[in-house]
């Protein structure tokens, strides 16, 4: 399934950056960077689990917003791209 | 149903690969060109001058996924492989099997049934895509030489007799393949199967094509854990994926054969896409090899209904398939090992 992760993490303080550091990473490790704080994420069940309780454990719940959407399958016909940063799809063939 | 995981082909020299937390990084002279999570890839192929961190070897080896070096022409170079895992008691089973002669026969009979029923039907697809009604008949008196041999195979007995029979067909396969080639027929023509080094386009394409498949059936049968380097039609010899060979036997003409064939005449390869080295061996150059690879992982995605499970099944996954139903016949779960069979 497809799952639209954004964030807002405050930056104000020191503890907020290394945050955000860390909120972007866990996205990371799922998914690839759409925009600054929007990643797109193809996961199963178990590894959209695993996702939510990383993030959870990052964000300061009084400070940040963290947002999770399921995208409608099939996911070409919901989604439309303009401008600079073109989706890759991780299950394309990948040459480099 | 296990997931068909992608795999991950650097072919661009000088490229360094690094594990970035769960993900893969590659990066061309500084820079980042692509981060991958590891989560989507079930095997990571280089060719030629790939470096990769031993972190991120370390952590494919843990998660059972396959790192495969190839050369700049998609030799098998080496594969990273960790530690012996999977079920000893199914592998010993399989030393048993490969060293009854009455059980190898069969396993090696029924591969080699799958494998002239299935060269069969590319052929007699041939035949009924062309016009010329000379190559018609041609394709199909191949075919029947074929249908032949599978009458003869259920009457003979030994190994030997199984492995005389797949090399006559073979011939007889091979000798009408080019004339299914209906774009670029002057550059495509192929006087005979010949490999290390082959000698004209259609023998390069299709020894890379036979090295990519073969890669992913020695995965699959490292996947289930039985033994790639013991196999039953394939005689053991030292360093030669024998079981890898076996179980590719039956899905060269479907998955390989007719990969090259529909490259060709969609002209999605062409005589540019190939270099002749000094002492007249033909090569893919770069170009040509990145077309064939991006094509071989579409055509892996394609799905195809398997006739024993009765599900649809990607042909990527088809080695694992097979693997898993050779295991359950090595352990005794079904009489017999069942190939598949393509129509």
């Amino acid at each position: 399934m497809w799952v639209i992760v954004t964030y807002d993490v405050t930056t104000e303080t020191k503890e907020g950056r290394r945050r955000l550091r860390r909120v972007a990473q866990a996205c990371k490790n799922f998914g690839q960077r759409v925009q600054k704080s929007v990643f797109e994420c193809s996961v199963d069940q178990a590894q959209f689990e695993t996702l939510r309780r990383n993030l959870l454990k990052e964000i300061d719940v009084k400070e940040d917003s963290l947002r999770f959407y399921r995208l409608q399958e099939p996911r070409d016909a919901h989604v439309e791209e303009h401008g600079v940063n073109r989706t890759v799809f991780f299950d394309e063939p990948l040459i480099i | 149903m296990k997931q068909l995981l992608n795999t991950l082909y650097v072919m661009t020299q000088g490229a360094y690969l690094t594990l970035d937390h769960e993900t893969v990084k590659v990066e061309v002279e500084g820079k980042t060109q692509l981060q991958v999570p590891l989560h989507h890839l079930g095997a990571i192929f280089t060719m030629g001058n790939v470096m990769m961190s031993p972190f991120l070897m370390h952590r494919c080896t843990e998660n059972g996924k396959a790192v495969v070096f190839l050369n700049m022409n998609g030799q098998f170079l080496a594969r990273v492989v960790g530690k012996t895992t999977g079920n000893v008691l199914l592998r010993q089973a399989q030393y048993v099997a490969a060293s009854d002669a009455n059980k190898a026969a069969s396993i090696a009979k029924n591969i080699v049934a799958a494998k002239l029923q299935n060269s069969r039907q590319i052929l007699l697809r041939g035949a009924r895509e062309i016009e010329n009604t000379g190559i018609e008949a041609g394709l199909r008196q191949a075919a029947t030489s074929l249908s032949d041999a599978l009458i003869n195979l259920k009457k003979s007995g030994t190994i030997d007799e199984t492995r005389g029979l797949e090399g006559i067909s073979a011939n007889a396969y091979f000798q009408v393949f080019d004339t299914m080639v209906k774009e670029n027929r002057e550059t495509f023509i192929m006087k005979s199967r010949n490999r290390r080094p082959p000698r004209d386009p259609m023998n390069a394409l299709l020894s890379f094509i036979y090295t990519l498949l073969l890669n992913d059936c020695v995965s699959a049968a490292e996947g289930v854990g039985l033994d790639p380097q013991v196999g039953f039609l394939h005689a053991i010899r030292p360093g030669r994926p024998s079981l890898g060979l076996d179980l590719m036997e039956e899905l060269r003409s479907i998955l390989a054969d007719r990969l090259a064939l529909t490259l060709i005449n969609l002209k999605q390869i062409t005589e540019k896409d190939f270099e002749e080295r000094e002492g007249g061996a033909v090569y893919l150059n770069e170009g040509g090899r990145k077309a064939v690879v991006v094509a071989y992982q579409k055509r892996k995605q394609d799905e195809f209904t398997h006739p024993l499970l009765e599900e649809k099944v990607p042909f990527g996954l088809i080695p694992h398939v097979q693997a898993r139903l050779l295991a359950r016949h090595l352990r005794g779960d079904m009489e017999e090992y069942i190939p598949v069979l393509y129509s």
